[in-house]
């Protein structure tokens, strides 16, 4: 099994926050590499190209012109080559119902755009840490769920 | 009478994994020379099998032994989750030390060096999914599962559930349901859609 490292697709239309994410995962302990996209329309092009590697986690961004986070999501769960994707979102809408629904819809992580760039780098190395653990283990992806939304750090990654 | 014959190795290796791969039931793909992605689960039985099965021809799995020790750490706290009988808090350490017949300080060092997590906390991981499981699986009451997995009380489980994934457990609960019937509406859609063509 390849153990080494993580590869990552972010698709978000904002150039800071892509610019921010790709510097928060500098100090990341599990080896990522991050490829990033720039709407939702781009993102499922480049899903549905045959032979491409596909990226163990997307991050989606759930307001982008062309095609938005949450159909991007509807669509990825529909695709029986893509249904098994981590789906995590990455959103500056943190309401419980938003929350609840993408949940509903199949994501498997949610991630509320914090203000504050350490809070970022401790939120994804979290995030990182977590998914490694369930990729690593063979945990029941159906199960995954978690949920950044101002809350207090996820008990996991505490080493 | 001599033959003489041309070979490819590289074929050959690649032909000769794929057949035990598929003989063993090991969902793969050769992603190239020297790497197979194994694309489902692997037990660590299939892996053994696998290893016999191919060493005959002088294929080797490359495998770092801290990674080795690291799987047989994670078998017990499983095993030790998964069992019936629940244990006290404070005697994980030396149970874990006992099983491995390893010092526990060495053994939380290089599990931490490995996974990036600490013993400790990769358990507790492990027993939020057995929670999980026991929630949607086998429709037990939180009570239940706090009393089955030697949580102190509902209050515990309830605050280590939230802390490790960020949700109650009776959100986590209702999304499944509200995801699983989602997905069986969908079907009968489709159904529905078939027997009308």
């Amino acid at each position: 099994m390849n153990y080494d490292e993580l590869y990552l697709l972010l698709a978000d239309d904002d150039d800071d926050d892509r610019l921010f994410f790709k510097e928060a995962l500098e100090e990341v302990k599990v080896r990522t590499i991050l490829n990033t996209v720039n709407d939702g329309s781009q993102l499922m092009n480049y899903l549905n190209k045959p032979g491409i590697r596909l990226p163990q986690i997307v991050f989606l961004d759930l307001f982008m012109p062309v095609k938005s986070g949450m159909e991007c999501l509807t669509e990825i769960r529909r695709n029986n080559k893509l249904k098994d994707l981590t789906i995590a979102i990455y959103s500056t809408t943190g309401t419980e119902h938003v929350i609840e629904e993408a949940f509903v819809k199949g994501a498997n992580i949610y991630i509320k755009k914090p203000y504050d760039f350490s809070v970022l780098k401790n939120i994804l190395a979290q995030v990182i840490n977590m998914s490694w653990q369930y990729y690593t283990s063979g945990l029941r992806k159906e199960n995954f769920l978690l949920n950044f939304n101002g809350m207090e750090k996820a008990v996991v990654s505490r080493v | 009478m001599i033959l003489n014959i041309k070979y490819d190795i590289n074929l050959a290796c690649k032909i000769i994994l794929q057949e035990h791969l598929a003989k063993i039931g090991i969902p793969f793909e050769i992603t190239g020379l020297g790497e197979i992605r194994v694309t489902g689960n692997i037990s660590s039985e299939q892996y053994e099998k696998l290893e016999k099965s191919i060493k005959k021809y002088g294929i080797e799995i490359i495998d770092n032994p801290k990674t080795a020790l690291v799987q047989r750490i994670k078998e017990v706290i499983i095993e030790m989750v998964y069992m019936n009988e629940k244990l006290p808090d404070s005697r994980i350490s030396a149970y874990i030390s006992t099983k491995l017949n390893l010092s526990y300080s060495y053994l939380s060092k290089i599990f931490t060096e490995v996974t990036y997590t600490s013993i400790e906390n990769y358990m507790i991981l492990q027993r939020i999914e057995r929670v999980k499981q026991l929630i949607i699986e086998e429709n037990l009451t939180f009570t239940e599962v706090a009393w089955k997995l030697n949580y102190s009380s509902v209050a515990h489980l309830s605050n280590q559930f939230k802390k490790t994934t960020g949700l109650t457990p009776t959100v986590f609960q209702r999304i499944i349901e509200r995801r699983n019937s989602r997905y069986s509406a969908a079907e009968n859609l489709y159904n529905t859609n078939d027997n009308e063509l």
